[in-house]
Order: C-alpha cells, then structure tokens, then sequence
C-alpha cells in the first residue's frame, strides 16, 4: 500500500511538472520533492496524526529539499516546492467544498472550506517557517565569519 | 537615454517572471537586482498579479506593464533567473541581456501538447490512488482527466472568459465520470471526478495567496485568492450541474 503510494505520487508529482513546464532536467527531482513530501504525510496520517499537522510536517521537509535543490541546481526554490507541495495541496477538498456549495449542503460545505483553508494555511506556515530558519542559519554563520 | 533602456529591461524581466508564476517578492527583487547591477541603487517597484509599476528613483518617471494573461511556466522563470544572476556577475551587458529576454518572450511551451495532456491524464488517474480509490478506477480516471484537460485547454482557446472554459471543462467531465460509472466500468464516482479535477484545480494559487498574505503582499493576497476562488467556484459549479441533471 505505501509502495503504491510512493509510486503515484512521484508520477503525479512529476506530470504536474510537466503542466507547469518545469525544465526537462530537473524533473526526476521535482518528482522526488514531491514523493517524500507525500510520504511524510501519509505516514502521519496512517499514524492518527491530524491532517493539518501532518501537512506542516510534509511541507516543511519539501521546503528544506527544495531549498538544497536550489541551491545545488542555481535554480529557483519555486520550481521545486510547487511539484513538491502539488500531492499535499486541498485542491480535491477545495472542490468538494464547492460543489456542496452549488447543491445547497451548507453545513458540510462551510466544513470542507474551513479545512480546505486550513490545510493551505499549514502549506504556507511550513514554507515559510523553513525558509526563516534557513535565513537564520545563514546570518548566524555570517556573524562568525565576522 | 540609459536609464529608458535600463527600465526597459528590468520592466520585461518583471513582467515575464510574473507571467511565467513567479512569487510576487521574487519578481520585486529580481528587478532590484539588475538595477543595481547597472548602477542604480534606489530603484522603486510595486508588484501585484495584474500589474508591475516600476521607477529607476523617486523624482524620474514611474514605468507600468500591465499584466493580462497569467499562467504557471517554470522555464520561463528558471531561464529569467539565469539572465539575472549573470547580470548580476556582470557577464551580460545592458544590451545582451534585453536581447536574450526577447528571445525568451518569444517562446512557446516547452512541452508539446500532447505531452502536456498525457501527463495530465496520468496524474489524474494517480490522484484517485492516493486519495484512496481503487485500482479498478484507475483507468476511468486516466480517461476522464486526460479529456477533460484537453477539453480545458481548447475551450480557453475559443471562450474568452476563462472561468467559462474551466466550468465547460468540468461539466464534460462530471458527465464522463458518470458515464463510466453507468457502463459499470468503475466504482467510485466521487473518487473519479477528484482524480480528474485535479489538473484544474487552484490548489497552488490558494497556498500562494496564503503565503503571499503572510508575507505582507497584501494585495496580490487578496487577488490571488479572489482568482482561486472563482476557479474552485467555476469547477465546483461545473460537476455539480451534472449532478442535478442526472
């Protein structure tokens, strides 16, 4: 079951990818990115940790590869934490909100949309929270040198 | 006379880094960056998803691009970047580095169609495993996306509006999915319609739009979740009419 998931998910990863015309040699990484993200969380989830957290954990591991991809490749983070954050984002939650919305199921769709926000929320706290602590360690090492 | 070229320049990396999906604090810093780099070190820009304002320094006048068609082409991104960290080296002169951002301008997709498509099939059937379908609706999927992102794609072609395009492209595939739940070639319609609505969905805009409104971008925020909206709103809109129908 996990392997499936593996094996989806890198495909998935790296079909988006592709939609979004990421550069040809970089997608096997993006693809990787977007794998590890995924798995941390379904791990997490399996485990009967809540979504949201689970979706900061994997977030914030697919800001810190893409952060050494970045670096490694000279190429901007943003290629890598899109095909990277693509398996972790609501979009399926984002739509089912929708549609209970457009069928007058108010209740279950103001729930769907709450969780729908917070699980982007979550996206964006650990992106940003990995990108602070990077900057961190990079005055920090800055400082020495000084 | 050289300042004009210089904003020229800066102005078109901005607007093809913002075209191609670029964060809105790296577009602003891009332009910082080659301005300095041609000497001139307090450079303004104001950048929200609809339009780039830019000025060499306060008293000369401010430069705007205006910015219709928006889309995600992380090439276009990665190969401006380049150009500017070369700038920055000092490898490109003024007049290099706007012929080579013209040249970029030009270029199309640097994936063919059809490419685009099959990819788009293929994540759509492998969003249905992992959101915990089934095998056996597996290729349902793969079919429905696969036709519904083409069907996106030629709609945006002759429709203007781009929310009616994706709501056509969604009512196509609520009428497949069902289709192939009719024919007993699949079980789950709900796990169907998800896999297939993925390649449409604006699960990247509304995450950029939060991380845009923690950065304090507050405009484009607002926008940027403003446009996710009607997206999620036009696709939601779209299966769901197909569920009222049948």
């Amino acid at each position: 079951m996990i392997i499936e998931q593996l094996v989806t998910s890198f495909i998935a990863a790296a079909a988006f990818s592709v939609i979004f015309n990421a550069p040809k040699n970089r997608l096997i990484q993006c693809g990787l990115v977007g794998m590890l993200g995924w798995f941390v969380y379904t791990i997490c989830t399996v485990n009967g940790i809540d979504a949201v957290v689970a979706t900061v954990a994997a977030s914030i591991l697919v800001a810190v590869l893409s952060q050494l991809c970045a670096k490694f490749y000279k190429t901007p983070i943003i290629i890598f934490t899109v095909s990277g954050i693509i398996p972790l984002v609501p979009g399926g939650l984002a739509y089912d909100a929708m549609r209970n919305f457009v069928v007058n199921d108010y209740n279950m769709a103001i729930q769907l949309a709450a969780k729908a926000f917070l699980i982007s929320g979550a996206i964006a706290i650990g992106l940003v929270f990995s990108e602070i602590i990077n900057q961190m360690i990079r005055k920090a090492k800055w400082k020495k040198i000084q | 006379m050289h300042n004009k070229e210089i904003t020229k320049v800066c102005l078109l990396a901005g607007k093809l880094m913002l075209q191609g999906g670029a964060e809105t604090y790296r577009v602003e810093d891009t332009m910082m960056r080659i301005a300095v780099a041609f000497g001139i070190d307090n450079s303004q820009s104001h950048v929200t998803p609809t339009g780039i304002m830019f000025s060499i320094s306060e008293t000369e006048p401010t430069n705007f691009v205006r910015i219709v068609e928006r889309s995600t082409d992380l090439n276009k991104v990665t190969l401006v970047n380049s150009i500017s960290r070369n700038i920055s080296n000092g490898a490109l002169s003024l007049e290099e580095a706007g012929a080579a951002l013209k040249v970029i301008e030009k270029q199309t997709h640097a994936y063919p169609i059809y490419l685009q498509i099959v990819a788009a099939a293929l994540a759509s059937g492998c969003f249905t495993i992992m959101f915990n379908g089934q095998w056996i609706d597996f290729i349902p999927a793969l079919i429905v996306g696969g036709t519904g992102f083409s069907a996106m794609i030629y709609f945006h072609r002759v429709v203007e509006i781009r929310f009616f395009a994706e709501f056509l492209a969604s009512l196509l595939i609520g009428f497949f999915s069902y289709f192939f739940i009719y024919m007993e070639f699949g079980i789950e319609l709900d796990k169907i319609i998800i896999g297939s609505v993925m390649p449409m969905v604006p699960g990247l805009l509304i995450t950029n739009a939060v991380r845009d409104l923690m950065a304090g971008h507050l405009v484009s925020g607002l926008s940027k979740s403003a446009e996710a909206f009607l997206t999620a709103f036009a696709i939601g809109a779209g299966v769901a009419v197909v569920f009222l129908i049948v």
